[in-house]
């Protein structure tokens, strides 16, 4: 499959680390030191317990696909998804270097990362 | 008539244009407006509440306010997206009930079509969502977030393709007989099934149209109410709730609904067998399934079998739904398509509906609406409205 043109993430406070260690391609998820469970998007607030004790793990990068479609009307078509992280929390993303037919829910897949237009880059997934 | 209620819809008004080339927004919002005060027999002199939601131009309601030259002691631009209309009618009744207002003022309108797609502009960057750079990136368009769920409930509960097509055929056998509707031909399952693929499991025939356009309705206390008559419409329930993804921990196969379903029913002291007519937000056809097994019309992953067979076609099927062809076929005014899911309740009760799609002995209607996107984030609110002598 060819792929797309990778918009760019706006980093802000809360995000920066995450941002800064996908240019080293790893996957980081935010976890509550109170209640001990990572969530996604990353927060400097847990959502999960509303405890401000949060801190950066690096992710397994491994996960299954909840469910996907293939956006067919982009210039080139792309796979949307949400992977559900072996950590816990689903996560939007693309699925890439995949026949779109073969894909299935369930689907294990593993991170990689694409490079965006102005030298970031965005964690995806691939079947693994 | 029956006094029981906080609060009345004593006005309503479809703006007819599609495509509006030759108006601006603020004027659309106004004429939608006169066009609901004149319906009620009100003048903008009896206005002393406002709502609107983000579609209006300016800061909240004021420059409307202002356009209008209107009187106000009360205002609210509640935002949820296209289920912002039916919220601010809850809104404008615990407003009157409170001695806030009076007559409630609720209007929608925009110009996408004749815009076209040149009046996206960029969010300041300390305003973008905290959840944008998540979600942006990757192309989160809105027909693909919506086959998401539709492809996880299909695995869920094994809906199928042809059970969701229905949904756009009993709209489409609704949409023939209103003249102002922008899909008229009545469609089969094969038409919708073999249309394009727009994100899989989605065809072209399983979205909404897009279109210009406005609405407006008017809530008055039982008061105003008293005096304008039998055509007023009672407000028996009303309900919200917003639905998220919780940190990461979701479900894409229900809604909202299943919260303000619940909660309107109880509020109104009825079940959904009660229902005769219900306008149920219809995005796409899985927004309709997913909706109407979330407000208990049937069990959860049955909503597959109970849209089929014309079961949502009136005259035909149990629940008569969007009986002017819905968003699916007749109008989408400006993305939003709340406020015209509570225009045609209120012409079902009124028994004002096109003859041929008038539901016999309409006493309660049930409206719902869904804003933002199921897949994400949505504002969900749901109403339950009666018949001034029923
Ligand atoms: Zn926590």
């Amino acid at each position: 499959m060819q792929d797309r043109t990778y918009p760019d993430p706006t980093p802000n406070l809360e995000t920066e680390p995450f941002w800064a260690a996908a240019k080293d391609e790893k996957l980081l998820l935010k976890y509550c030191r109170t209640c001990g469970k990572a969530h996604y998007y990353p927060r400097a607030v847990c959502p999960l317990c509303g405890s401000t004790e949060t801190e950066w793990r690096e992710a397994s990068g491994r996960g299954e696909i909840y469910s996907f479609t293939q956006f067919r009307r982009a210039p080139v078509p792309y796979v949307l998804a949400y992977v559900t992280l072996i950590e816990g929390p689903a996560m939007l993303t693309n699925v890439v270097d995949c026949e779109f037919d073969d894909l299935k829910i369930g689907q294990p897949v593993g991170v990689t990362f694409r490079d965006t237009q102005a030298g970031f880059k965005l964690p995806v997934f691939r079947p693994v | 008539m029956t006094s029981n209620h906080l609060a009345f819809i004593a006005g309503a008004f479809e703006h007819p244009t599609r495509k509006a080339i030759d108006k601006t927004v603020a004027q659309l919002h106004a004429e939608s407006a006169l066009g609901a005060l004149a319906d009620a027999g009100l003048t903008k002199e009896d206005v002393d509440g406002y709502f609107c939601a983000g579609d209006a131009p300016g800061l909240g309601g004021m420059s409307i306010a202002e356009y209008l030259n209107l009187n106000l002691t009360h205002t609210d631009s509640t935002e949820t997206g296209g289920s912002s209309y039916l919220i601010h009618v809850g809104h404008a009744v615990q407003a009157i009930a409170q001695g806030k207002c009076k007559v409630a003022l609720i209007t929608l309108a925009g110009r996408p079509r004749a815009d076209g797609a040149t009046m996206a502009q960029a969010t300041p960057r300390a305003l973008l969502p905290p959840e944008e750079s998540f979600e942006r990136p990757y192309g989160p368009v809105i027909p693909a977030l919506y086959a998401m769920a539709a492809k996880r409930h299909m695995y869920e509960y094994g809906t199928t393709s042809e059970q969701l097509a229905w949904i756009k055929v009993a709209a489409s056998h609704h949409a023939q007989h209103n003249k102002h509707a922008m899909l008229r031909d009545v469609v089969s399952v094969e038409e919708v099934i073999n249309s394009p693929i727009i994100a899989d499991p989605i065809h072209r025939l399983d979205c909404c149209v897009v279109s210009d356009g406005g609405g407006a309705v008017i809530v008055v206390s039982p008061e105003v109410a008293r005096d304008l008559g039998d055509r007023c419409v009672g407000i028996k329930a009303h309900a919200e709730a917003v639905k998220h993804l919780s940190g990461g921990y979701f479900d894409l196969t229900f809604t909202g609904a299943v919260v303000t379903g619940p909660k309107a029913f109880a509020e109104a002291g009825i079940v959904p067998t009660d229902i005769d007519y219900a306008s149920i937000y219809d995005s796409f056809t899985i927004t309709v399934l997913e909706t109407v097994e979330d407000l208990g019309f049937c069990q959860k992953g049955k909503g597959g079998a109970f849209v089929a067979d014309g079961n949502l076609i009136s005259g035909v099927g149990k629940l008569p739904f969007n009986t002017d062809g819905g968003g699916l076929c007749n109008n989408h005014p400006t993305n939003r398509g709340g406020m015209t899911k509570v225009i045609e309740a209120v012409r079902q009760l009124r028994g004002e509906a096109h003859p041929n799609v008038q539901v016999n002995n309409c006493g309660l209607a049930l409206v719902h609406g869904t804003g933002g996107a199921i897949s994400t984030r949505m504002g969900s609110a749901t109403l339950i409205l009666e018949r001034n002598d029923a």
